[in-house]
C-alpha cells in the first residue's frame, strides 16, 4: 500500500533524534489517531542548517518526517515556511488517502518549530 | 531471508494432502451433486461424506451442517436467521463487546432493522461474566452470541457455562467458534449450543468454505434464496472441492488436536517468556491460562503497531496488530478497547499468532529481531525518552 520511496524512508529514516541546543522546537499529537510528533531544528542566518525529529507514529508518519527533514535542511525560513503536507506527501510519491493525515503531523510540526524559533528570537531582541 | 509466518489467526496455508483431496473435484470429478446421472451422484456421494465427517467430529448429526461460503457468513446465516426466525417470540438479542466484526456487524444491521441489541462488557482479559448473560435476559431475549475464543488476544470463553444458562432458559445460543475449531477439541452438546460457526481457512483448508452447525428444531430463516441445497438454508450450488477440503482439513487438524496443542503451547510459551526476560515496558493481552494454545498478544508501550509491523516484515516476519495506524478506520482494536487498554498502548499491540509449521528457531529468530527492532522504534519514540523507567498508564 506505500510507495516504494515511503518503504525506503521508513526504512532508513533520515535526521532521527533531537538537535542539540535547538533553536526552536514543536511536538504535535495527531487527534486523529492519537500518534504523536516532535520536530527540533537548528538556525543560523535565518537559514535551518540542522533538523531532526522524533515520532510515536506509523510507517507514514515515520516517512513523511524523514521526507520533510530532507526537504527542510538548508532552506530559509521563509522557504521552509512555504512547505505544505502536500508537498511532502508528493514528494514521497504520494500516500494513500487515510495516511494523508500522517503527512500532516510533520508539516504542523515544522510550523510550530519555526514558530518557536520565531519567538525565541524575538524575546532575545527584546531582552 | 526466510519467512517466518506468524499470522496463523487471520489465515493458513492449505495442506498438501488438503489439496490433494479437493483436486479432482475441480476437474473430473466436476459434476453437480444435484444431478441424477453418475457424475452428478459422484459429487453428491463427496458432499454427503464431507457433512458425516464434519457432523461426527462435532458430536452432530449430519442433518444439523449447513456448508456456507466462509466464517462470516456462518455467522451472519445464524445471527440474522434466527432473528427474522423468531422475530414473534421477541427482538432482543445479547452479544458481547469482543465479538468478531462478522457478529457485530450484523448485529449493528439488526438493530436498524428493529431488534434491540445488548453488548456485553468483558474483564480486562477479554473474558464474558456468564451471570452477566443471565443477568441481561428479557422475555424477549431470542438469540445469544457469544464467541468461543477470541481472534485478536486468544481468551477462551466459558462457553459451556453460558450455554447451560441458555439450554435452561430455552434461548438460542450461537458461537463463532471460527478460532477454535481444528484447535480445541468441539462437541456441541457439550457447548450446549444451538448454532456453531466455522471456517475452513483457519485449520489449513481453503478460503471461501465454512460451516454452520444448527441444532434440529432451530427455526432459521435462510438469506440466500433460491434452489433447495443445504436442506434450503443456503441456496446455491454447492462448492464441492472447498466442502470435501474443509472436511479434510477439520478431520486431520482434530484428529492431531492433542500433539498439535502440546507443541503449539510450547513455543507460545517460549515466545512469551522470551518477550518478558528480554524487553521491558510490555503488557501482554488476553488471559494468562483460559487462552489458545497458538497467541501472544502484547503490547509494547512507546511504539506504534504499524511501524513495528512494517519492519518485522523487513526481517520476514509476517504478524498483525491491533493499532489504529493498521486499520483503515484509524481506531484502535474494539477487542483491546473493550478490555480497558488505554488507546495509546493498544497502538503498539502486535499479535503473534502460531501454527503447524512454526519452529523453536524460528521463535528464537523472531525474539532477536523483536528486541532490536523495539529498541530502534522506542529510540526514535518521543515519549520514551520522557519516561525512560516507568511504562505508560
Ligand atoms: C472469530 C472469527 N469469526 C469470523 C471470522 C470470519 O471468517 P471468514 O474469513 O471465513 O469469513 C474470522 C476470521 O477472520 C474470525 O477470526
Ligand atoms: S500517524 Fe497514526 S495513522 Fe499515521
Amino acid at each position: 500500500m506505500y510507495s516504494e520511496r515511503v518503504m525506503e524512508h521508513f526504512t532508513n529514516p533520515r535526521n532521527v533524534g533531537e538537535v542539540e541546543q535547538a533553536d526552536g522546537e514543536g511536538q504535535v499529537g495527531n487527534p486523529i489517531c492519537g500518534d504523536i510528533m516532535k520536530l527540533s531544528i537548528k538556525v543560523e542566518d535565518d537559514r535551518i542548517v540542522d533538523i531532526k525529529f522524533k515520532t510515536f507514529g506509523c510507517g507514514a508518519a515515520i516517512a513523511s518526517c524523514s521526507m520533510l527533514t530532507e526537504m527542510v535542511k538548508g532552506k530559509t525560513i521563509e522557504e521552509a515556511r512555504a512547505i505544505t503536507n502536500r508537498d511532502v506527501a508528493e514528494a514521497l510519491g504520494g500516500l494513500p488517502s487515510v495516511k494523508m493525515h500522517c503527512s500532516n503531523l510533520a508539516a504542523d510540526a515544522l510550523q510550530l518549530a519555526i514558530d518557536d524559533y520565531l519567538s525565541k528570537k524575538e524575546e532575545g531582541s527584546n531582552a | 531471508m526466510n519467512r517466518i509466518y506468524l499470522d496463523h489467526a487471520a489465515t493458513t496455508a492449505v495442506r498438501p494432502e488438503v489439496l490433494e483431496a479437493m483436486l479432482p473435484y475441480f476437474t473430473e470429478k466436476y459434476g453437480n451433486p444435484s444431478s441424477v446421472y453418475s457424475l452428478g451422484r459422484e459429487a453428491r456421494r463427496a458432499l454427503d461424506e464431507a457433512r458425516a465427517t464434519v457432523a461426527d467430529l462435532l458430536g452432530a448429526d449430519e442433518r444439523e451442517i449447513v456448508f456456507t461460503g466462509g466464517g462470516s457468513e456462518a455467522d451472519n446465516l445464524a445471527i440474522k436467521g434466527v432473528a427474522f426466525a423468531n422475530r414473534h417470540k421477541g427482538n432482543h438479542i445479547i452479544t458481547s463487546a469482543v465479538e468478531h466484526h462478522a457478529v457485530l456487524d450484523t448485529m449493528h444491521f439488526l438493530e436498524r432493522n428493529g431488534f434491540r441489541i445488548t453488548v456485553l462488557p468483558v474483564d480486562s482479559y477479554g473474558m464474558v461474566d456468564p451471570n452477566q448473560v443471565a443477568e441481561a435476559l428479557t422475555d424477549d431475549t431470542i438469540l445469544v452470541s457469544i464467541m468461543h475464543a477470541n481472534n485478536e488476544v486468544g481468551t477462551i470463553q466459558p462457553i459451556e457455562e453460558i450455554g447451560r444458562i441458555l439450554a435452561e432458559k430455552k434461548v438460542y445460543f450461537h458461537t463463532d467458534a471460527v478460532q477454535t475449531a481444528g484447535i480445541l477439541p468441539i462437541n456441541v452438546a457439550e457447548l450446549h449450543c444451538d448454532l456453531l460457526s466455522l471456517s475452513a481457512h483457519k485449520f489449513y483448508g481453503p478460503k471461501g468454505v465454512g460451516a454452520l452447525y444448527v441444532k434440529r428444531g432451530t427455526k432459521i430463516e435462510p438469506h440466500i434464496h433460491g434452489g433447495a441445497q443445504e436442506r434450503k438454508r443456503r441456496a446455491g450450488t454447492e462448492n464441492v472441492a472447498g466442502i470435501v477440503g474443509l472436511a479434510k482439513a477439520f478431520a486431520l487438524a482434530q484428529g492431531e488436536i492433542e500433539t498439535s496443542a502440546a507443541k503449539l503451547t510450547a513455543l507460545r510459551d517460549r515466545l512469551w517468556d522470551g518477550i518478558a526476560a528480554r524487553i521491558d515496558h510490555v503488557r501482554f493481552n488476553g488471559h494468562p491460562t483460559q487462552r489458545l494454545p497458538n497467541n501472544v498478544n502484547v503490547c509494547f508501550s512507546f511504539i506504534e503497531g504499524e511501524a513495528l509491523l512494517l519492519n518485522l516484515d523487513m526481517h520476514g516476519i509476517a504478524a498483525s496488530s491491533g493499532s489504529a495506524c493498521t486499520s483503515g478506520s484509524l481506531e484502535p482494536s474494539h477487542v483491546l478497547v473493550a478490555m480497558g487498554v488505554p488507546p495509546e498502548i493498544a497502538h503498539g499491540s502486535l499479535r503473534l499468532t502460531l501454527g503447524r509449521e512454526n519452529t523453536e528457531e524460528e521463535i528464537d529468530t523472531v525474539l532477536d529481531v523483536l528486541v532490536e527492532v523495539v529498541a530502534k522504534l522506542r529510540d526514535m519514540s518521543p515519549l520514551y525518552e520522557e519516561t525512560p523507567s516507568k511504562p505508560l498508564p
